[in-house]
C-alpha cells in the first residue's frame, strides 16, 4: 500500500515537473490555439491571452488545462462546434465562447465533452451557441459559474443550455442560463447535483429531467421559463430550497411531475405561477415545508397519483389551493397552513378543530369547464362554494386536511 | 342649475342616510383590512361590498328619493325651468353625494391598504357602479307612478344583475360546454355592469390563474390598457343610456 502511494506521488511530481506552460497570443511565439493543442502533452497548461480566435473546431485530446486570461473569445463563426473535449482530466476556464454552428444532426455546441471523466468547465461565458455545454457519457465532471446566454426564438431552432446525457456523478453549480430551449437538460444522468443555478427566460423548460435517478437539485432559481420545470420518469429525486417563479401559461407549471416516485420536495417556494405543482402518475412523494404563494393553482393533483404526503406547507393567497380531475383520492394532506381556512381553535393547540376541505367546488367546475373562470368571485359562485364546503356533494369528501394549522409556518 | 344641484345635495345630506352609508362603508372597509393579515383577503371582502351593497343602496335610496321629491319636482316645473335641467340636476345631485360617500368610506382605506393599481381600479369601478345604479333607479321610477311598483322594479333590477345573470351564464356555460364559447362569454359579460366590473378587478387580483388558456383569451380582451379603456367606456354607456331613456320618458310624461 505504502509503495503504491509513493509511486503515485512520484508519478504526480514527475508529471508536474515535466508539465509545461504554453502561452498563446499575439505577443507570444505560438499565435493560435490549434498549434498549441497539437504540440501539448498530458499535464500541460495552455494559457491564452485576450483576443479573438476564429480557428474552427478546437479538439482537446490530452489531459490539459486550457486557461483564458481576460476572457479571450473563441468564435465558431456560426459554422463549427467551438470546443470538443475528448480527454479526461481537462480544465477549461475563463473563455468567452460564441457563435457555434447550427445543425440538428450532430448538435454543434459551445463546449462538448465526449466520453470523459474529471472534466472541469468553470467561469466561461457562452454566448449565442446552438447548445451551450453538452456532456455525453461523462463521469465526475464539474460545470461551475458559467454564464450561458442564447437568443432562441422557437423551440426547434435552439439547443439546450447545459445538456447532459448518459452521465454520472456530475456537479452543475452556480451557472446562469437563459434564452435556450431547456436551461438544464438531464437524460439518463445519475447521482448528480444541480446546485445554486439560475435558469430564466428559456423557451421551454428551466430544467428538464428525464430518466435520471438519484439526483438532487438544491437552491436553484427557475424563473419565467416557457413551461417551468419538468421532472419525468424518474425515481429518488431530491428537490430542496428551489424557487419556481412566474411560469405563466396554460401548459406552464412551476414544477411538473410525471411518473415520479420516492422523491422529496422540501423547502421550495412556488410564487406567481399559473400552476405551482402539477402531479401526474406520481407516487410516494414527500412534499414538506414548501411555500405556495400567489399562484393560480397551488397544486393540481391528478387522480393517478398515489401515496403522496403533503405536510407542513404554507398555502398563501393562491387563487385555488388544490384541484384534481377525478374523485379518487389516495394522497394525504396533513398539518398544512391554508389561508382560506375559516375554522376555529377552541383548545388552543394551534391546530384547527374543524377539518379543512382544500378542494373548492369551483376549482372542480373550472377544471371541467375552463371558461367558467369568468364567473369567479361572483356572488353566485361564492354561494355554491360555501354550500359545498358545508355539505360536500360534488367534490370528493375524503379530500381533507384533518389537522389544518391556525398560523402560517415560519419557513 | 348649480343652485338646484346644491339644493338636492343639501336635501340628501339632511336626510342623514347618506352619512350613515358613508359611516358603514368606512367601518366595513377599515375593519376588513385590519382584521385580515394579508391585504388580498381584505380586497376580496371589499369586492363583495362594491358588487352587492353599493348597487343595492344606490338603487333603492335613489328610487325612494325620486318618489319622495315628486312634489318638489312639480313645484320646480311651475317655474320657468326646463324639464331636462331638473331631471339632470337631480341625477347629478344623487350621483355626487353617493360617489362622495363611497370615496370617503371605501376609497380611502383602499388607497391606504391595497396595491395602488388594484385600489385605483376598484375605486373607479365603485364610482361607476354607483352612477349606473342611480341611473337605473331613475329608469325604474319614471316608468310607474306607483311607489311600491317602482321600488319593486329597482330591487328586481339589482337582483337580476347581482345574482340571476350569473346563474344564467353558468347555466349557459354548462349547456354549451362542448362549443368554444369563450368569446361569447366576453360579449355576454358586457351585458352586465356588475360582471364587467368584477372581471376587470379579477384581471388584477388573480393574474396567475388568468394566464391559462381560456384565461389568456380573457386577458387578451380585458388585460390590456385598451381593453380597460373599453370596459370603462361600456360602463359609461351603462350610465348614460338608462339615464337618457328615463330623461326622454320624463320629458313626455304627463305630470
Amino acid at each position: 500500500m505504502m509503495s503504491r502511494i509513493l509511486i503515485a506521488i512520484f508519478l504526480l511530481s514527475t508529471a508536474s515537473f515535466f508539465a509545461e506552460k504554453i502561452h498563446v497570443g499575439k505577443h507570444h511565439k505560438i499565435k493560435c490555439i490549434k498549434t498549441a493543442l497539437t504540440h501539448c502533452k498530458n499535464g500541460d497548461s495552455i494559457i491564452v491571452e485576450a483576443g479573438i480566435y476564429q480557428e474552427g473546431n478546437l479538439v482537446i485530446d490530452h489531459s490539459i488545462s486550457l486557461i483564458g486570461e481576460n476572457l479571450p473569445v473563441l468564435d465558431g463563426q456560426k459554422k463549427f462546434e467551438v470546443l470538443s473535449i475528448k480527454a479526461c482530466n481537462v480544465l477549461v476556464k475563463g473563455f468567452k465562447i460564441q457563435h457555434s454552428g447550427f445543425a440538428t444532426l450532430n448538435d454543434p455546441c459551445g463546449i462538448k465533452v465526449y466520453d470523459s471523466q474529471h472534466v472541469t468547465i468553470i467561469q466561461n461565458v457562452l454566448d449565442d451557441n446552438f447548445f451551450g455545454i453538452y456532456l455525453q457519457y461523462c463521469k465526475k465532471c464539474l460545470i461551475k459559474d458559467n454564464r450561458i446566454v442564447a437568443y432562441g426564438e422557437a423551440e426547434q431552432q435552439i439547443g439546450n443550455g447545459i445538456h447532459c446525457w448518459k452521465s454520472d456523478s456530475l456537479v452543475i453549480e452556480g451557472n446562469e442560463v437563459s434564452g435556450h430551449r431547456d436551461g438544464i437538460y438531464f437524460e439518463f444522468v445519475t447521482n448528480s447535483v444541480i446546485w445554486r443555478n439560475r435558469s430564466a427566460k428559456n423557451i421551454r423548460y428551466g430544467l428538464h429531467f428525464m430518466f435520471s435517478n438519484n439526483d438532487a437539485y438544491i437552491s436553484n432559481v427557475f424563473k419565467n421559463n416557457g413551461a417551468g420545470v419538468a421532472v419525468m420518469f424518474t425515481q429518488k429525486v431530491k428537490m430542496f430550497n428551489n424557487r419556481f417563479e412566474e411560469n405563466w401559461g396554460d401548459a406552464a407549471y412551476g414544477l411538473m411531475l410525471k411518473e415520479i416516485s420516492d422523491s422529496y420536495i422540501v423547502g421550495n417556494t412556488f410564487k406567481r405561477n399559473t400552476t405551482g405543482i402539477y402531479m401526474e402518475g406520481t407516487n410516494r412523494i414527500k412534499l414538506e415545508k414548501n411555500t405556495f404563494e400567489l399562484n393560480g393553482w397551488a397544486m393540481k393533483i391528478q387522480a393517478s397519483c398515489m401515496d403522496n404526503e403533503i405536510t407542513a406547507n404554507n398555502f398563501l393567497s393562491n387563487t385555488f389551493d388544490v384541484s384534481t380531475n377525478g374523485s379518487l383520492v389516495l394522497n394525504s394532506f396533513n398539518a398544512n397552513y391554508w389561508d382560506k381556512y375559516e375554522g376555529y381553535d377552541l383548545n388552543k393547540d394551534a391546530i384547527g378543530d374543524v377539518p379543512y376541505h382544500p378542494l373548492s367546488l369551483f376549482s372542480v367546475i373550472v377544471e371541467k369547464n375552463p371558461p367558467a373562470m369568468l364567473l369567479f368571485r361572483s356572488f353566485m359562485v361564492s354561494l355554491l362554494d360555501k354550500s359545498e364546503k358545508i355539505i360536500p356533494s360534488l367534490t370528493p369528501d375524503n379530500f381533507i386536511d384533518h389537522l389544518p394549522l391556525m398560523k402560517a409556518l415560519n419557513l | 342649475m348649480n343652485r338646484i344641484v346644491k339644493f338636492v345635495i343639501l336635501d340628501i345630506l339632511r336626510n342623514k342616510i347618506v352619512l350613515f352609508y358613508t359611516l358603514i362603508l368606512a367601518v366595513l372597509s377599515w375593519s376588513v383590512f385590519n382584521l385580515e393579515d394579508n391585504s388580498t383577503k381584505g380586497i376580496l371582502s371589499l369586492l363583495n361590498v362594491i358588487l352587492l351593497t353599493v348597487p343595492l343602496v344606490s338603487v333603492i335610496f335613489s328610487c325612494i328619493y325620486l318618489y319622495n321629491s315628486a312634489e318638489f319636482i312639480e313645484l320646480m316645473l311651475s317655474q320657468p325651468i326646463k324639464r331636462t335641467k331638473i331631471w339632470f340636476c337631480l341625477f347629478i345631485g344623487l350621483v355626487f353625494s353617493f360617489v362622495l360617500s363611497f370615496v370617503i368610506g371605501a376609497g380611502l382605506p383602499l388607497l391606504v391598504y391595497a396595491p395602488f393599481d388594484v385600489g385605483l381600479i376598484m375605486i373607479l369601478v365603485g364610482v361607476f357602479i354607483t352612477a349606473i345604479f342611480v341611473a337605473l333607479a331613475f329608469l325604474s321610477s319614471v316608468f310607474t307612478r306607483d311607489k311600491a311598483k317602482g321600488i319593486g322594479i329597482a330591487i328586481m333590477l339589482w337582483l337580476f344583475f347581482a345574482l340571476l345573470f350569473d346563474g344564467m351564464v353558468l347555466f349557459l356555460l354548462f349547456q354549451f360546454s362542448d362549443y368554444p364559447i369563450e368569446k361569447l362569454m366576453v360579449v355576454l359579460s358586457a351585458l352586465n355592469p356588475i360582471d364587467l366590473s368584477r372581471i376587470l378587478i379579477l384581471m388584477h387580483l388573480d393574474v396567475s390563474a388568468m394566464m391559462g388558456y381560456t384565461g389568456a383569451i380573457f386577458k387578451h380582451f380585458f388585460g390590456t390598457n385598451l381593453a380597460i379603456s373599453i370596459v370603462f367606456v361600456i360602463l359609461l354607456l351603462w350610465t348614460i343610456v338608462p339615464f337618457l331613456i328615463s330623461l326622454i320618458k320624463f320629458k313626455r310624461r304627463d305630470l
